[in-house]
């Protein structure tokens, strides 16, 4: 039995009191080495990744909460001590959610002071004209987590289009990743499998996003913040978690504990499967009529009690299939229905009757649709 | 004996929203070498510090996986988690890595 009167020294320096075992290499360190080996990783990261140019206008997506806290601390100090020469700013939306955005913004604008960053923040309110406040109201708790995602993708762009950056930073870590990899291998959703393994994506739309903490353990953020003393927010969203989400979270959370390489083994997993070149890739699209790129649509059986899964389509697609649109009355006014056609119908009811739709607000925004389909009331909506 | 409990990173909203707690825990002695250890204390802090969802906190019989301890800002791995033995006016930190990024 050990006792922790037995302490252990630093194996980097050799002097100094061990505080953390690191998951990925089990050394025991101290809180100095650890501070230089993580930001040294992410340093090392940024420059073999080739993530940024110098003079890049760069926006790092933050929402308060411990990723997005440590990353844009960690990003402006090796902007700082590298000299990488990036301009950065710190983006956040505003979903709109009472007791809960509002006080991690609040976190937003002190950390605006503290690492000297201007802020810009974008709104639902500002944006679509509503708040998620307002859409739970009238959609109530199933797939708002869903629907929130989809807008606030797409108020990240708006953000960054605004401040005119050349990227777009997240604080995806690790685990964040392993879990999404792990999550399209369940839904066998292969295109989406290929993406959510890359550093960078989006080069190719208007804004490329990039994730420095790919290969970060969630572990060691929080470790750093909370050594560091950084000020973040830690409280879930109000309104329902993803349940199937959250058990990929959970599984991942126990293979750590029994073998913390998992979670780099997962993504190394990602990384290199080849899909076979017979497999049909639904990939991203571009809608003919607004230019907007469209990934996925998720569908979703309103009948059926689960949340999430269901067959996905791609916004726009080629082949049209005859649907009844019905908009929640908040988003009538800044919808518009992209016209579908019926000269695929027999093909698409042999699939099993997948479904493509496509409806755009005034200023090209995806909206939700709702597809009515024999009497079957499915909705859409473009997912993360 | 006085123990200085933290909870972060939402494993507050656990109990009443309060982060520190200053607590006196009694620990019955069978022998000069019995030792109040953490094993003993996270089930001490689920009867008395825990309000309301304690699934976020314990699974099995140990903290849940993403919940990281330290005592005396010392990572428990390195002292032998539910091992580790506690001291006089020791400062117990439990912190979720769960909670929104
Ligand atoms: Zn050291």
């Amino acid at each position: 039995m050990e006792g922790k009167r037995n302490v252990r020294i630093c194996c980097l320096c050799n002097e100094r009191r061990a505080s953390l075992k690191r998951p990925k290499t089990l050394q025991q360190i101290c809180t100095e080495c650890f501070y230089l080996a993580f930001e040294n990783e992410i340093h090392q990261i940024i420059l073999s990744n080739r993530l940024f140019s110098r003079g890049d206008r760069v926006a790092i997506g933050a929402s308060g909460g411990k990723d997005s806290t440590v990353l844009a601390y960690v990003l402006s100090k090796l902007n700082r001590v590298h000299d990488y020469g990036l301009h950065l700013f710190l983006l956040s939306v505003d979903e709109g959610i009472t007791g809960y955005r509002d006080d991690s913004l609040e976190t937003v604008h002190r950390n605006q002071i503290q690492y000297g960053l201007p802020l810009k923040i974008v709104s639902y309110k500002d944006l679509y004209g509503w708040t998620m406040d307002e859409i739970v109201k009238l959609i109530g708790l199933k797939n708002n987590c869903t629907f929130c995602g989809v807008f606030r993708r797409q108020a990240l762009d708006r953000g960054a289009a605004f401040l005119k950056v050349d990227k777009l930073v997240t604080g995806h870590n690790a685990d964040d990743i392993a879990e999404t990899i792990l999550l399209n291998i369940l839904r066998g959703d292969i295109a989406r499998l290929s993406r959510c393994s890359s550093i960078v994506t989006g080069e190719d739309g208007p804004i490329p996003r990039c994730k420095p903490f790919k290969y970060t353990y969630e572990k060691e953020i929080v470790m750093y913040a909370y050594f560091k003393k950084l000020d973040y927010f830690s409280t879930e969203c109000i309104y329902s978690p993803n349940a199937y989400r959250g058990f990929a979270r959970e599984f991942i959370k126990d293979l750590e504990r029994i073998r913390p390489r998992a979670i780099l083994d997962i993504i190394k997993s990602g990384e290199n499967f080849r899909i076979s070149t017979t497999t049909k890739m639904h990939e991203q699209g571009t809608c003919e009529r607004c230019g907007y790129i469209s990934s996925q649509w998720v569908l979703i059986d309103d009948q059926s009690s689960s949340g999430d899964g269901g067959g996905s389509t791609r916004c726009c697609s080629s082949a049209w299939w005859m649907f009844t649109v019905t908009v929640p009355e908040a988003l009538r006014s800044i919808s518009h229905v992209c016209s579908g056609g019926g000269q695929n119908q027999e093909k698409n009811k042999e699939k099993g009757g997948s479904l493509h739709g496509c409806i755009h607000g005034k200023e090209d925004e995806e909206m939700k649709v709702v597809f009515i389909d024999k009497g079957k009331r499915f909705s859409a909506v473009q997912s993360h | 004996m006085q123990l200085t409990i933290e909870f972060g990173g939402g494993l507050e909203l656990l109990c009443d929203s309060k982060k520190i707690h200053h607590v006196n825990v009694e620990f019955e002695q069978q022998n000069e070498e019995d030792k109040l250890t953490m094993r003993e204390l996270l089930s001490w802090v689920q009867t008395n510090l825990i309000k309301e969802r304690p699934e976020m906190f314990i699974k099995g019989d140990t903290v849940r996986p993403g919940v990281l301890v330290l005592v005396n800002d010392c990572d428990w791995e390195l002292s032998g988690q539910l091992n580790t033995s506690l001291e006089e006016k020791d400062v117990v930190v439990f912190i979720s890595t769960l909670h929104g990024g």
